[in-house]
């Protein structure tokens, strides 16, 4: 990434991604959970 | 709420070039406004346990979970639309938008998104009238409050308090896919409850609305009028938290909590109508009202939750 950052603001910039990353990831998982479960119940009479 | 509660080292965030965000997870729960959201979920959750009839348990999960990410929607519109203001006030400064960590675009297209999904995931899964009123609830509170309301008239959080007065009204459809006379109630005491609650936090945080030119009731009439406002409000309120026991809808249980929180709140308002304070630091019976509402709010409609699970 071309930006004018010291090593700190850097090494934050990537901290702060793979946090936000691990976030999306984990609410995406809960959607698929709560999906499969809406369906499973919608199923049974 | 007093904005992200993220740790941010001086100097250690810039300005990030376009399309590339310095956003913390938490900024963006942050947005959604956690401890209003709690508040909703909690009234929601009352009028779902003491509807009459029988809701999948799942389903009824999925509906409390539809109403917080909706309500969290209507944060994050609020906050996208008022960074402008929120950058003058010290309670609200450090909010995502008006520190820079987070875009306006960002935040708009978060809240759409959270908007319509939480719509269209109560509507499929649970029942469409809960889902209308859901939408209602979101448009009232980011357009009729937000946009329209609060800038412009001291009754701003009069008619914006309807819209947190909603989740019981989508908490009781979830379940029966109706609207009968208590959730109207209950929709009623949390209204009427609003101006009170609000205008006692608006009396000690005065200076913070003038200087953002936010024109709540206290900067327009002054602290004597707001005063009288609220113990105006708190003397119909606490006859309407009555009447569900009055009507015979609910049992001894919710009455006689009911008669007495209310009492309490009366109390209060009338402490507060006989304050003359004028700056923040004399209005302890301000700051004793708005700690009490949130504590009778969450009795009264806790006792709501107890008499239908005891008396019935």
């Amino acid at each position: 990434m071309n930006v004018d950052w010291t090593p700190e603001q850097t090494a934050e910039f990537y901290r702060r991604r793979r946090a936000r990353n691990l976030a999306l990831g984990i609410v995406l998982g809960v959607l698929v959970v709560l999906f499969f479960g809406i369906s499973i119940v919608k199923m049974v009479p | 709420m007093s904005g992200a509660a993220v740790p941010v080292p001086e100097g250690l965030i810039v300005a990030a070039p376009e399309g590339v965000s310095f956003a913390d997870w938490r900024d963006y729960l942050a947005l959604l406004k956690p401890r209003v959201m709690s508040l909703v979920v909690f009234s929601a959750a009352c009028a779902l346990l003491t509807a009459p009839g029988h809701v999948q348990p799942f389903i009824g999960c999925v509906a409390i979970l539809c109403v917080a990410i909706g309500a969290g929607a209507s944060g994050a519109l609020n906050q996208w639309y008022e960074a402008d203001i929120d950058a003058l006030m010290k309670r609200t400064a450090n909010r995502p938008l008006p520190a820079g960590r987070v875009a306006p675009e960002e935040a708009l297209a978060f809240g759409v998104a959270l908007a319509v999904g939480s719509v269209a995931v109560m509507g499929l899964a649970v029942n469409w009238l809960a889902a209308g009123i859901l939408a209602g609830s979101i448009l009232f509170y980011s357009v009729v409050y937000t946009v329209w309301l609060k800038r412009r008239t001291p009754q701003n959080i009069v008619i914006g308090g309807a819209a947190g007065a909603f989740p019981p009204l989508i908490g009781w459809a979830a379940v029966t896919g109706d609207v009968t006379a208590l959730p109207w109630l209950m929709f009623a005491i949390i209204f009427l409850w609003t101006p009170p609650h609000f205008w006692s936090l608006a009396l000690f945080m005065e200076a913070d609305y003038a200087k953002a030119g936010v024109p709540m009731l206290p900067v327009v009439a002054g602290e004597t009028a707001t005063r009288r406002q609220i113990l105006l409000y708190t003397l119909v309120l606490v006859p309407v938290t009555i009447l569900p026991w009055a009507l015979g809808l609910t049992g001894w249980v919710y009455g006689s909590v009911a008669v007495a929180t209310g009492a309490i709140f009366i109390a209060r308002a009338v402490a507060v109508y006989r304050n003359t304070a004028t700056v923040a630091a004399e209005m302890g019976p301000e700051k004793r009202l708005f700690k009490y509402s949130l504590l009778h709010l969450f009795l009264v409609f806790a006792a709501l939750v107890a008499d239908h699970w005891i008396v019935a």
